[in-house]
């Protein structure tokens, strides 16, 4: 029983510090923000950010998953344009029922992870250079299947209420929220529980400890980090639905450069890049961080060229200050 | 020449959770050799990294000739004249010898690098060593013992007046021992205060003049070796009496071939190997450092690949590809390398216990039970007495010789009927290695078979039912308890040339 007792006062102290760090940056971000703009802490500013979060917190949680095993995913972006591309195939030009077409673009995502993960545990390829291939291949597939012009979903399918629509604000009138934000919030819950209570999980933070340990402990490492890459593409295929419903398209120009911005919110999240450590709350804080500085800088009419600049020093600082903590805890 | 060097006084070192040090002292003589001996985590090796700059001391003072000074970092230590060869290798495996150990201090001309005067003064302080090694050698390409020696030869290039030796010996064969205590010697002789960290009591006589033992992160006592006896050393360090039991008459172990391996070859490493184990059954593996016992494990767990030969569990041929298909197959293997393939460091214990067992552990949905992991951990933990201040603690902050017991106790949640232990003494103390034979000797008494790779032939003749002798990869020789002694055993372990089959 002793034992017990003590184990949960560390555990609490430990993440807590981790998580309110994050967490303290972005209410000072806020509040920061809230004085320097009138109409920044305003009811849809603040939707507003919601929604700029939601797909790259989306890419984010999959991503987070494989840095957390020891690995890394710089396809996601492109592979959620591939996501939107088939969905839109499948409902606009074969006339299919959105549902097919929502499941389809999610799968495609899912192969994708599948093909990285065999390319990195199977084939033995450093995740860095099979997942830069799968960047191009998403890339050339969705231009290829377009003929490099967008596909519009038509009206009358309301697929762009999947994200733009509002569940909460007919249950809670004024309350409009849109969907967008509940899918990510919805997928950070089982992205947290999966990577907190399942052994595909648990997997993850042994293969980003240890790989080795873990395979001669019996792990199958073929097995399981295919399973990874897979989940972590599933994510992204619901990012892909969530843009093309947002954009009411899919559009095969989009998509690179999102990779970047979804390992920068794991990073600032607290994400280890060597792997073996990190939290989904941390990740979608990361996301907010993100999104919230390119929102206020904005409000503050400051130019994008500049908020770029901003947002690279936040990812370095981020890093550092995680630096900084650790060292103090030895 | 009897005049102190260095002095440590009221050292306490904690870290989050575990008191290392409390108020301990030390102190060393120009031109001794004095042993520092204890338990695990009685605090030896981080009272010597104190010394050596890589931890900082939380309170006491620390004496260098004559003044008391701060040793910021490890920099700072060889410039002052200390420096340490550790316990775990700390050499870039792509560079040469000669780049490891001038790493930092390569010679220049002009900007570029000298790499001549570089491998010139490599070699001469192997000449003085009188070691057989071409300093332009990639480390990764030396065997382990070797790169203890290169290791050693950094610390002696620093010219230094304290050098702490952690462990030197756990990696070496005899010969390379006799070598290592000569050259201690030798630097004794010019002056140098040497500190010799050891869990080989029997090494203490041979090169020691004195003996510091710590327990549980306090200073015991000190004295001089040559008024002491081992067991007095003993009885300091566990702070009780425990009389090295006498082997065991191992019972017959039944005639039931558990494992059966056929004709096991790779390349030059391992040459045709055949041997059985039988259920209930310790088959010891004894060999000089680099003789393929490892090899032979790894490959029968799958580890490694091999080109050919068969393997047989319970009489049926079986295919092991891979380490999972062993593990299918209920064999385990301990490596001897536990930090680099034995524990995920940065997780914490319940979970490297569980390691075995997750996909056991969970429903169809792959959701984990941690109740019962917990449970599980709990009482493994308590039944090999495990020293964690909780079971979240980060295995990082445990001991070696805890450890140890980690990677025995996660094969113990498996609960495997074939258990390969590489080295399962490396590097723990005396109460700890009690621990385990004992609990080797359990395992065997619930009718699971074990093949123990040892380097320590006081630990085979003890524990093992058949031993059998390998020497640059094939074996040479299989002895029955009884017929097995320490000479025969290293007569077939030094058949050079590829010898016949005796027996």
């Amino acid at each position: 029983m002793k034992i017990k007792t003590l184990a949960k006062e560390k555990r609490t102290s430990s993440d807590t510090v981790q998580r309110l760090l994050a967490f303290g940056a972005l209410i000072i971000i806020f509040i920061f923000f809230s004085i320097a703009s009138p109409y920044f802490f305003t009811f849809s500013n603040v939707v507003g950010i919601l929604i700029a979060t939601a797909v790259n917190g989306l890419l984010a949680l999959g991503v987070t998953f494989i840095i957390i095993s020891g690995g890394i995913d710089l396809s996601v972006g492109t592979v959620m344009t591939l996501c939107s591309v088939m969905s839109a195939v499948m409902i606009k030009n074969l006339g299919l029922p959105v549902p097919v077409g929502i499941i389809v673009g999610v799968l495609t995502g899912g192969v994708a992870g599948f093909f990285n993960g065999i390319m990195i545990s199977k084939l033995k390829i450093p995740p860095f250079i099979a997942t830069l291939g799968m960047l191009n291949v998403a890339r050339g597939l969705s231009l290829v299947i377009t003929d490099l012009s967008p596909i519009y979903f038509p009206l009358e399918t309301g697929f762009n209420d999947i994200a733009m629509g509002s569940v909460l604000g007919t249950i809670i009138p004024g309350f409009e929220i849109p969907n967008a934000v509940l899918i990510m919030f919805g997928a950070a819950v089982v992205a947290g529980l999966v990577l907190t209570k399942t052994v595909i999980g648990r997997y993850c933070f042994a293969l980003g400890s240890n790989e080795e340990a873990a395979r001669l402990s019996g792990v199958n490492i073929v097995f399981w980090k295919t399973a990874i890459y897979t989940l972590g593409g599933l994510f992204v295929g619901v990012a892909g639905i969530v843009i093309a419903a947002r954009l009411n398209s899919a559009q095969p120009a989009l998509g690179q450069g999102y990779e970047l911005d979804a390992i920068a919110a794991a990073v600032i999240g607290g994400i280890s890049m060597s792997g073996g450590e990190g939290t989904m709350v941390g990740t979608i804080i990361g996301a907010f961080i993100i999104s919230t500085l390119t929102n206020g800088l904005r409000m503050m009419s400051v130019p994008q060229e500049w908020q770029i600049t901003v947002t690279g020093l936040i990812i370095i600082s981020a890093v550092y200050l995680d630096i900084i903590r650790r060292r103090r805890k030895v | 020449m009897d005049d102190v060097i260095l002095l440590m006084e009221g050292i306490d070192k904690s870290f989050p959770g575990v008191d290392a040090l409390k108020k301990c002292c030390f102190d060393l003589k120009r031109g001794e050799v004095h042993a520092l001996v204890g338990e695990n985590g009685a605090g030896k090796s981080t009272l010597m990294k104190i010394v050596a700059g890589i931890y900082s001391k939380d309170n006491g003072k620390l004496i260098y000739k004559g003044e008391e000074v701060k040793i910021s970092n490890p920099n700072a230590a060889q410039q002052m004249g200390i420096s340490m060869v550790h316990q775990e290798l700390n050499l870039m495996p792509h560079l040469t010898a000669a780049q490891n150990i001038f790493i930092g201090r390569e010679p220049h001309r002009g900007i570029l690098l000298d790499e001549n005067a570089l491998n010139d003064k490599a070699q001469e302080i192997f000449d003085m060593m009188r070691l057989k090694v071409n300093p332009r050698t990639k480390v990764a390409d030396m065997s382990v013992a070797k790169q203890q020696m290169v290791e050693i030869a950094k610390a002696l290039s620093f010219n230094s007046d304290v050098l702490v030796f952690d462990e030197p010996s756990a990696a070496l064969t005899d010969v390379e021992i006799t070598e290592l205590f000569r050259i201690i010697r030798q630097m004794k002789e010019d002056g140098v205060g040497i500190i010799y960290i050891t869990h080989r009591l029997e090494e203490l006589k041979e090169i020691s003049d004195r003996i510091t033992v710590l327990r549980d992160g306090l200073y015991v006592d000190t004295v001089k070796t040559k008024k002491t006896t081992i067991d007095q050393i003993i009885k300091m360090m566990v702070g009780r009496v425990i009389y090295e039991s006498k082997p065991e008459i191992p019972e017959n172990p039944s005639q039931d071939i558990v494992l059966e391996v056929k004709n096991l070859s790779r390349g030059t490493e391992l040459k045709d190997i055949n041997f059985n184990l039988k259920k209930g059954e310790i088959l010891g593996f004894a060999g000089l450092v680099g003789a393929g016992r490892t090899e032979v494990a790894r490959a029968i767990f799958g580890a490694d690949p091999f080109e050919s030969g068969e393997v047989f569990v319970k009489n049926k041929k079986v295919k092991i590809k891979r380490p999972s298909d062993a593990v299918a197959h209920d064999i385990a293997y301990l490596s001897e390398d536990r930090k680099r393939y034995g524990l995920c460091l940065g997780l914490d214990v319940k979970n490297n216990i569980a390691m075995t067992i997750f996909e056991k552990m969970t429903n169809f949905l792959g959701w984990v039970n941690d109740k019962s992991i917990y449970k599980i951990a709990k009482r493994i933990v308590d039944q090999l007495s495990i020293k964690t201040p909780s079971l979240e603690q980060k295995v990082k902050n445990l001991s070696g010789g805890n450890q140890q017991k980690l990677v025995v106790g996660k094969w113990l949640a498996k609960d495997a009927g074939i258990l390969i232990f590489d080295e399962p003494t490396r590097g723990i103390d005396v109460g700890a290695k009690q621990e385990i034979y004992s609990l080797l000797n359990n395992l065997t008494h619930q009718g699971k078979s074990i093949i123990m790779i040892s380097s320590e032939l006081p630990e085979i003749l003890r524990m093992s039912h058949r031993v059998i002798v390998m020497c640059e990869g094939r074996i040479t020789g299989e002895l029955d308890y009884g017929d097995a002694t320490q000479e025969n055993i290293m007569q077939f372990a030094t058949i050079r040339n590829g010898g016949n089959l005796s027996n």
